[in-house]
């Protein structure tokens, strides 16, 4: 897919393949070319060049079919406010023309299942970011569509509605939903999707299982801040048990790439207490978006310049 | 469901919608019942005894000019509910759905014209009691009332195309006032244009406004009609056809801002 605003290339030749009822991530910083891609996938959007099939359906040729077969959950949680919860998934189910009857019995299940039966016949507007968001997915899920767009779902949620929705979506996917997910949070990607594709400046910059991506990260790292620096030779020749790649040396803080987790922390205590270097902290550090963007483009995640998507 | 059906069955769902969000928010029904209100009372009592008016009462010269600029005023929801639903997403949701293109802008006219309705019936009330009185027969203020909806749903159109321009709701609102205060301002809606100075006289004249209401108050209070109900109506079907074939077209690329 090729997507130009002006001088700005959105997308720039993205190609992106999701097998029937798995969970695609796309992972990006802002302004990467996610919520483009998503759009030109949701018929919102005309592509400049390329062509896309989602469910076997030309996305610009058979757009009224694609419609019926795809659901959207925006990170704008797109509810009217002035409805209760009820009245919008009834108005959504009216507008995607299900039987009669069906747009009020699927609101009621939907609420339900979505926790939010008993503010139901309240007004959105009185409800919490959460409960927008899990409203809001469930008016993607009205029609029960077999794809489902769900465009940086948990942005600006708080901890415990991101688990919550997490839950909500898994289940989605155990029942043969094929996602595309866009976020920004590695976390989310590693927990949701099977495989995920990290994007930036509208190209596609590494595709791979999530494990598959942080190995080419580096995988885990062990951060060990010393008392003195004078220690760290001594700390690298004892750790070398453990190290996976030559360790980094950044002040007092020593930075080992390992090749597992699991114990790692209490060994390395122990060979250092062992060789008498004092150390003040220890820690395993995870790859996070940043590390793997640094390593992949070599600019941080977070570029505010490139925010006009 | 045919195409037709289901783009009416579409336009209903979202005009009931709409309609909802007046009965939720009751605050907006003030802008349809008290501020016509308003400005009766103050023209009638604070212009009426300053502007001579031949051949008609100031009130009875005033209530068809009034309800013409409150029509023109009454797709301001049109135009605030669009630049709404743009920046929260909605419709972004509704095109990802298989429901007719149109429906959304449809939907918002369609419950312009019953929020009209309830602003010409409060007015009309209103005039009546502080002296107003029909000069025609019964079909003829029918007919004026069906030609003040019509022209009131032309520019719910005009407005949809300003929602849809502008950058939020606030600002659509703002720009809606620039485009349409003047207009009504310089035409026969207040004073006879005669009293205009030369190039404001001459635009008063073909101001589509003018001719509205010079066509209601033929209707209305039976001033010689001439050609004017006929202009009136080709006026406001071609405003309507213009800006509604702008505003879908600008809906089919409308981005979320």
């Amino acid at each position: 897919m090729i997507k130009s605003y002006g001088d700005v290339r959105a997308l720039d030749g993205v190609d992106l393949t999701a097998p029937t009822g798995t969970v695609l991530g796309l992972l990006g910083p802002n302004g990467a070319g996610k919520t483009t891609a998503v759009r030109i996938l949701t018929t919102l959007l005309p592509a400049d060049g390329g062509s896309a099939r989602v469910a076997g359906i030309d996305v610009a040729q058979e757009a009224p079919q694609l419609r019926r077969r795809i659901g959207l959950a925006g990170q704008y949680a797109a509810v009217d406010e002035n409805l209760t919860g009820f009245e919008n998934l009834q108005m959504v189910g009216q507008l995607y023309h299900l039987p009669k009857g069906e747009p009020k019995a699927r609101a009621t299940e939907l609420l339900e299942r979505f926790d939010l039966a008993d503010a139901g016949g309240r007004l959105v507007r009185t409800y919490s970011g959460g409960m927008r968001r899990r409203l809001d997915l469930a008016a993607a899920l009205v029609a029960r569509p077999p794809v489902l767009f769900l465009d940086e779902p948990t942005t600006g949620l708080d901890p415990r509605s991101r688990i919550g929705l997490w839950e909500t979506i898994e289940g989605r996917v155990a029942d043969g939903t094929t996602v595309l997910l866009t976020t920004q949070y590695l976390d989310e990607a590693d927990r949701l999707a099977d495989r995920i594709s990290v994007i930036d400046h509208g190209q596609v910059i590494a595709e791979g299982s999530s494990d598959e991506l942080k190995d080419q990260v580096g995988g885990e790292s062990l951060e060990v801040t010393l008392e003195t620096a004078d220690e760290a030779e001594a700390a690298i020749a004892t750790l070398v048990e453990v190290c996976s790649a030559p360790p980094e040396l950044d002040g007092v803080v020593l930075r080992v790439p390992v090749a597992k987790r699991k114990g790692t922390i209490a060994l390395a205590v122990e060979r250092l207490n062992a060789a008498g270097v004092g150390i003040d902290d220890i820690s395993m550090h995870r790859p996070t978006l940043d590390d793997v963007f640094l390593k992949l483009t070599g600019h941080a995640a977070e570029d505010p310049e490139a925010e006009a998507e | 469901m045919g195409g037709f059906s289901a783009a009416l069955s579409d336009t209903l769902v979202l005009s009931k919608r709409n309609f909802m969000r007046i009965v939720r928010a009751p605050d907006l029904l003030l802008a349809f019942t008290v501020q016509p209100i308003m400005f009766v009372l103050l023209f009638a009592y604070v212009f009426g005894g300053a502007i001579p008016t031949p051949g008609h009462s100031y009130i009875n010269f005033l209530i068809p000019g009034i309800l013409v600029q409150t029509m023109a005023f009454g797709g301001f929801v049109t135009a605030m509910g669009i630049a709404e639903d743009l920046r929260k997403g909605l419709v972004d949701r509704f095109r990802s759905l298989p429901m007719s293109r149109g429906a959304v802008l449809a939907g918002r006219t369609l419950s312009d014209i019953v929020t009209n309705g309830i602003s010409i019936t409060v007015m009309l009330v209103v005039g009546v009691i502080i002296g107003f009185g029909f000069e025609s027969p019964f079909f003829h203020v029918v007919a004026g009332i069906l030609l003040l909806l019509l022209f009131g749903y032309a520019f719910s159109w005009v407005f949809a195309f300003i929602g849809l321009t502008s950058s939020s709701p606030e600002a659509a609102q703002s720009l809606g006032f620039i485009v349409i205060f003047p207009l009504t301002f310089v035409s026969s809606a207040f004073v006879p244009p005669e009293t205009m100075p030369a190039a404001l006289q001459w635009f008063a004249e073909w101001n589509p406004f003018s001719i509205t209401v010079n066509a209601i108050r033929a209707l209305f209070i039976g001033d010689p009609a001439g050609n004017t109900v006929w202009g009136a109506v080709a006026w406001s079907v071609g405003i309507a056809a213009v800006f509604g074939v702008l505003a879908v077209a600008k809906y089919k690329r409308a981005v979320v801002r």
